[in-house]
């Protein structure tokens, strides 16, 4: 676009002119150096206190049974992970729309963060990014050998150049905007489980 | 045109402050608490203050290098196929994203909060034309639905209590008004959203970050509403400031840890979501704006405000504006960081707003990114005074004042004669809230018996070479 191509050679132009004459230096980040063990206890405490739960199930058919007992209810479960099969495959949803009836989305996050409770998801794991957002329950696997504890690790582990979405997910949506009230299922999902798996 | 009048914060907060018993002592305690968790939450990481520290620095040197890092963003940004646009003002801005909606013929946006859209005040102008325009972010929604802007960068409606939402939602989505249960008032608005999400024809975000290193921008919501917009509707637009960028991925995990703890005392939003080109079968556009930001770039003393994250910390911590409620500034930022943002677009207008501080400095001790706030308070006064802004009642106090602590012999005897007048004085004169409005509810501390220099020279004469 030419209008834009002018616009951006004005911003920069300007940019230049107006440039703080001593660029600083970046300052580096030091490694904080945190003691390994006891992250998945205090993965489970944090995500607890985003509102989130963990579980420790020890099979597969555990965490079927898990899944039925927590969402009695559920007519879709739509799954992502090849455990858990669902009512529904999300590689065969063609369109975000048809992810409005989910009552549970199954997804498997690829590590957790301990200082926060909060699980990386990507475009990968979601299949249809909707999943993570538009299912009213989530259920999500975790590896609890797949925790790192802080987020300066998490994104030394992230590959943001190889996925065009990419989320950490701290338990359910949230939100304090009546009343600074803490209300969980403003948006996106109304509960989040996790099952070490 | 006719001039832009002056806002006036101190008259605004009064009718904030005596409209009842009930608004400002909650605004006040609600944000205190909020306060309070960042406290704790700073406190419980050792490296807290070192994180500031870096944070601080990694700002600067990407504001110092800002054209590298946006062609650097750009050229990431496009390779992996997002269209990105530069916006050189609040128009500009608005007109790129209108010409994107109707090249893809949109008639609804739902959109999450973006403070660079209300900055450019995009909605009006869209609506104007004919596009619908929905808040998704619960707090947004109600002030849109009130026709009021936002009046905190992150609790958009913490000056409304439970009543007043009830009530509005009662006129506006016709529920019972007389249900002001937060959990309800929640549901109505996710199942009043939940058809819009699915209706729009583009969802549009700001950007809380952007990584030059990746082309990634990233945005952080507790709702997940910028989330399913981005990701349900097949247009997606993000807006945001050129001074969000960040050099590397790896600079990320220091501002994550900084935002949430600063914001609301919690390790990070619900989500904090990454966006890297379009999605599968999506199409993303990324607009970059200026709108004064790289003029602010070359003023040496105010340029260390666009290091702001928007965390409202500032807000949160702020003796005044906890009192005034952020619809008292009168403008798209308020509290602290907005004293020294909002005159950056029109000096004249918000000539007021650096005189609505008590200058204790708190904002400056508790921004993550170590903005000096409380110092470019004081800078900003000193504009407004040599550009001959000042109101005359201020102008003239000052002019004394200015006049007495010129001159020691003056300086000490009006300091004598204050003494007796302010322990004497009738307590309707000293506490006039017509012409005092700030001093109701607050005590003045009692005048010492003894002034600083009586007390020096009694005591410690000896060591120095006082001129009696």
């Amino acid at each position: 676009m030419e209008m834009s191509n002018s616009n951006r050679e004005t911003i920069l132009r300007s940019i230049r002119a107006n440039l703080p004459s001593t660029g600083v230096q970046h300052p580096g980040i030091r490694d904080f150096g945190r003691p390994a063990g006891a992250l998945k206890a205090m993965f489970e405490q944090r995500l607890k206190e985003a509102g989130g739960a963990a579980h420790d199930v020890g099979s597969v058919a555990e965490a079927a049974s898990k899944l039925r007992l927590l969402h009695p209810d559920a007519k879709v479960i739509c799954s992502a992970v090849p455990e858990i099969a669902g009512t529904r495959r999300v590689e065969k949803v063609r369109d975000p729309h048809e992810l409005a009836d989910v009552d549970v989305g199954v997804v498997r996050a690829q590590f957790g963060v301990a200082e926060s409770g909060a699980v990386w998801l990507t475009q990968e794991e979601l299949v249809v990014d909707a999943l993570g957002f538009l299912s009213q329950h989530l259920i999500v696997l975790l590896d609890p050998k797949q925790i790192v504890p802080d987020m300066h690790a998490a994104y030394r582990r992230v590959r943001l150049a190889e996925t065009a979405f990419g989320c950490f997910m701290m338990g359910p949506s949230a939100t304090a905007d009546v009343e600074a009230t803490l209300v969980h299922g403003a948006q996106g999902a109304r509960t989040l489980n996790l099952f070490f798996l | 045109m006719s001039a832009p009048r002056q806002v006036n914060p101190a008259a605004a907060a009064e009718l904030f402050i005596i409209q009842d018993q009930i608004h400002e002592p909650m605004h006040d305690r609600f944000l205190w608490g909020a306060m309070q968790r960042r406290h704790a939450e700073a406190a419980a990481i050792p490296e807290w203050e070192e994180l500031r520290e870096i944070a601080s620095k990694i700002k600067e040197h990407t504001l110092t290098h800002l054209d590298h890092y946006l062609e650097e963003f750009e050229a990431n940004a496009t390779k992996r196929g997002a269209h990105v646009h530069w916006a050189v003002d609040a128009t500009d801005h608005n007109q790129i994203v209108y010409s994107i909606l109707q090249g893809h013929s949109v008639k609804e946006l739902i959109k999450s909060k973006s403070m660079l859209q209300e900055e450019c005040q995009m909605t009006p102008f869209l609506e104007h034309r004919g596009i619908k325009v929905i808040e998704s972010d619960l707090g947004e929604r109600i002030q849109q639905l009130d026709d009021q802007p936002p009046s905190h960068i992150v609790f958009p409606a913490i000056h409304k209590t439970r009543q007043d939402v009830a009530q509005l939602f009662a006129r506006t989505i016709g529920t019972d008004p007389n249900n002001d249960d937060p959990h309800f008032l929640t549901e109505v608005m996710r199942n009043n959203a939940r058809p819009r999400f699915l209706a729009a024809g583009a969802g549009m975000t700001g950007g809380n970050f952007a990584i030059a290193e990746t082309g990634t921008f990233m945005v952080c919501t507790n709702e997940g509403n910028a989330d399913i917009g981005a990701a349900v509707p097949p247009l997606h637009i993000a807006s945001m400031g050129i001074e969000k960028m960040i050099p590397r991925v790896e600079d990320m995990g220091v501002f994550l840890r900084l935002l949430a703890r600063s914001a609301e005392g919690a390790p990070l939003t619900q989500y904090s979501s990454h966006y890297t080109g379009p999605r599968k079968g999506g199409e993303l556009h990324i607009v970059l704006v200026d709108n004064g930001r790289s003029r602010r770039l070359g003023m040496p003393d105010f340029w260390h405000s666009l290091k702001c994250i928007r965390c409202g910390a500032c807000m949160n911590t702020c003796p005044v504006y906890r009192r005034s409620g952020g619809l008292a500034y009168g403008a798209t930022y308020s509290g602290p960081i907005g004293v020294i943002l909002d005159p950056t677009f029109d000096e004249f207008k918000y000539s007021e707003l650096p005189f609505h501080s008590s200058l204790c400095g708190s904002c400056s001790e508790v921004c993550p990114v170590k903005i000096d706030i409380s110092d470019q308070i004081l800078k900003w006064r000193r504009v407004m005074a040599e550009k001959g802004y000042l109101p005359l009642a201020k102008r003239l106090s000052f002019a004394v004042a200015g006049h007495v602590f010129a001159h020691p012999a003056e300086y000490q005897l009006v300091e004598k004669a204050a003494e007796p007048a302010m322990s004497y004085a009738p307590h309707f004169l000293m506490y006039n809230h017509t012409l005092n409005p700030w001093i109701r509810d607050r005590e003045l501390p009692r005048p010492a018996k003894q002034s600083f220099r009586e007390w020096y020279l009694a005591n410690r004469s000896e060591h120095g070479n006082v001129q009696q």
